[in-house]
């Protein structure tokens, strides 16, 4: 939407600081940077992929152990969550990542369920959708937010794609791609771009939300159809692109898990990189530029 | 003094407040979870997914066939180990020599079937994976004769829509009321992986997998597929059985069509 963002400038490009006469205050513009439509999609995910995550892990919590391959190899998980009784006779949360294993009590295997009782559960009362154990309630949320989350990402997937703002806004050029290097570093020492570069995503952002947008959630998404016994009946390339239902399960799990890491990172990016600046773009898609007096063109 | 004790009791006000407000919210938070309305709504999915399901998979899809170096070599039981009833007991430790596969409702030649009689019936033997609705998977190889085959012999009436399926094995321990049972549509039905197993990895079923006949439906979850099976019946709807579902864990929640 940078396109029409760009003409809307024009339009849109009275300066707003609060006191003109003043050289020494911070003079810009506001800019329009998310359209409704991304807006829109953007808190509807919020939402969904939070009922999503949480019925997710009510349903993981059935089975807590992930395999790689067709079928579960029961002795030698890729992962699981248990609780264990040690020699002393207390429970502990154990994780097992690839053999190694972790005390996760409190948070994995073992944890306090609502009313403060120790619980054996693999993820934590508060932290699964119905916080109460029910395979079949955490399907009943999983399946139905699951379409809505799919015709959320087909909306905007579709508008991105006829507006071109994707193309345009999450495409990086290629001068762009070399300053990759010094963006990353500027990143690091939590330095954000201003002025007229912060028109528009910077190089890593861009990357970022590409791969989002076009290489994890549409992995998660498949992995998940990976799973229906119907759909592999009806295309068996499901199984064979992830190597296996049971393989696809893990990497379903592993997509979500990066998915957690994304949002936490991006949470932490908009934390530091002027909250109410971003959070207002987010809301009413006005997104405040500074410009020193006289470079203001 | 007095002035300390107002704050410590304001401090202590608004941190009861503060607590009794998360109470709440959570409270309330977990009504509207387990809400029947809630859960209705949620359940409109379900059938959304069948229909779609139907319409993106060829009726005839085969659920995919394994080979023998694929078999699990360890074939996880779930629910039932063994039936919890006199007269399934009775019939076992005679090795179902007694035992027969009654089939009846809405069709046109109610017959009784032997494990002779069904292994005399032409048979199919498939090797495939078995997916619990828990999440794990196992793969392991089945005999038994396609429930098509056997339908043909009795004849179906055009008003019958479903099979049911009782079973021997009480879900709640004496109490015949909680036996397990299920239900299929006849497309399912009459798929060609649909058998009657009597014969599991090259030898006879044994108790804790379902003896002496279990229901095998390969593109649908686990749960689907009834074992220790006493009686099919046709029938057009299965809406006045127990609670309604069409299934011993559809009663309690879990959706009728386990495609997915």
């Amino acid at each position: 939407m940078s396109g029409s963002a760009q003409q809307l400038d024009q339009v849109r490009d009275a300066p707003t600081a609060p006191d003109q006469r003043r050289g020494d205050r911070p003079r810009g513009r506001l800019i329009y940077r998310h359209t409704a439509l991304v807006r829109a999609t953007h808190w509807i995910n919020v939402v969904f992929l939070t009922i999503l995550l949480m019925s997710g892990l009510q349903i993981f919590n059935a089975h807590p152990a992930l395999y790689w391959g067709e079928v579960s190899n029961f002795g030698d998980p890729a992962l699981s969550i248990t609780a264990q009784r040690t020699e002393g006779g207390a429970s502990r949360g154990i994780t097992t990542v690839a053999g190694h294993q972790f005390d996760t009590t409190g948070w994995l295997g073992l944890s306090k369920d609502a009313t403060g009782r120790s619980a054996a559960r693999a993820f934590p009362a508060w932290a699964t959708l119905p916080s109460w154990q029910s395979l079949a309630e955490g399907r009943l949320w999983h399946f139905f937010f699951a379409w809505l989350f799919v015709l959320n990402g087909l909306v905007y997937l579709l508008f991105g794609l006829l507006n071109l703002h994707l193309w345009r806004d999450m495409v990086p050029s290629r001068q762009e791609l070399r300053g990759i290097g010094r963006s990353a570093w500027d990143h690091l020492r939590l330095r954000f771009p201003t002025g007229e570069e912060a028109t528009r995503y910077n190089v890593i952002q861009k990357l970022s939300y590409l791969v989002l947008v076009l290489v994890l959630l549409p992995i998660l998404v498949l992995a998940g159809l990976a799973m229906s016994p119907r759909l592999d009946a009806a295309s068996p390339e499901l199984l064979t692109i992830f190597g296996g239902r049971q393989s696809a399960r893990t990497i379903h799990f592993i997509a979500a898990s990066m998915l957690v890491i994304f949002v936490i990172v991006h949470v932490f990016m908009v934390l530091i990189s002027g909250v109410w600046n971003n959070m207002r773009s987010i809301i009413t898609g006005r997104y405040w530029i500074e410009t020193r007096a006289g470079t203001d063109a | 003094m007095r002035k300390r004790n107002v704050i410590d009791r304001r401090r202590l006000m608004t941190r009861a407040a503060e607590v009794a407000g998360a109470a709440l919210m959570l409270g309330g938070c977990d009504r509207l979870v387990g809400n029947d309305t809630t859960k209705a709504i949620l359940a409109s999915a379900e059938r959304f997914t069948a229909r779609v399901q139907r319409l993106v998979s060829p009726a005839q899809s085969l659920a995919r066939e394994y080979t023998e170096t694929d078999l699990s070599p360890e074939f996880r039981v779930n629910g039932t180990v063994a039936p919890d009833d006199d007269e399934y007991q009775e019939q076992s430790a005679k090795g179902f020599a007694d035992w027969s596969l009654d089939l009846g409702g809405l069709v046109e030649r109610p017959a009784k079937f032997s494990l002779a009689d069904l292994r005399a019936l032409p048979s199919r033997t498939q090797i495939t994976r078995h997916d619990c609705v828990e999440g794990w998977s196992c793969i392991g190889k089945w005999k038994g004769v396609p429930v098509s085959e056997v339908i043909e012999r009795v004849g179906l009436k055009p008003t019958a829509r479903y099979l049911m399926f009782y079973c021997a094995d009480p879900m709640n321990v004496g109490d015949p009321e909680s036996k397990y049972y299920e239900s299929i549509g006849m497309d399912e039905a009459l798929h060609p992986q649909t058998i009657l197993a009597y014969d599991m990895n090259d030898k006879a079923l044994d108790i804790p997998h379902g003896a002496p006949l279990r229901l095998r439906v390969e593109r649908q979850l686990g749960y689907k597929m009834a074992k220790y099976i006493m009686r099919i019946e046709a029938v057009e709807s299965f809406a006045s059985f127990r609670g309604g579902k069409g299934g011993y864990w559809e009663d309690l929640g879990y959706a009728w069509y386990a495609g997915i």
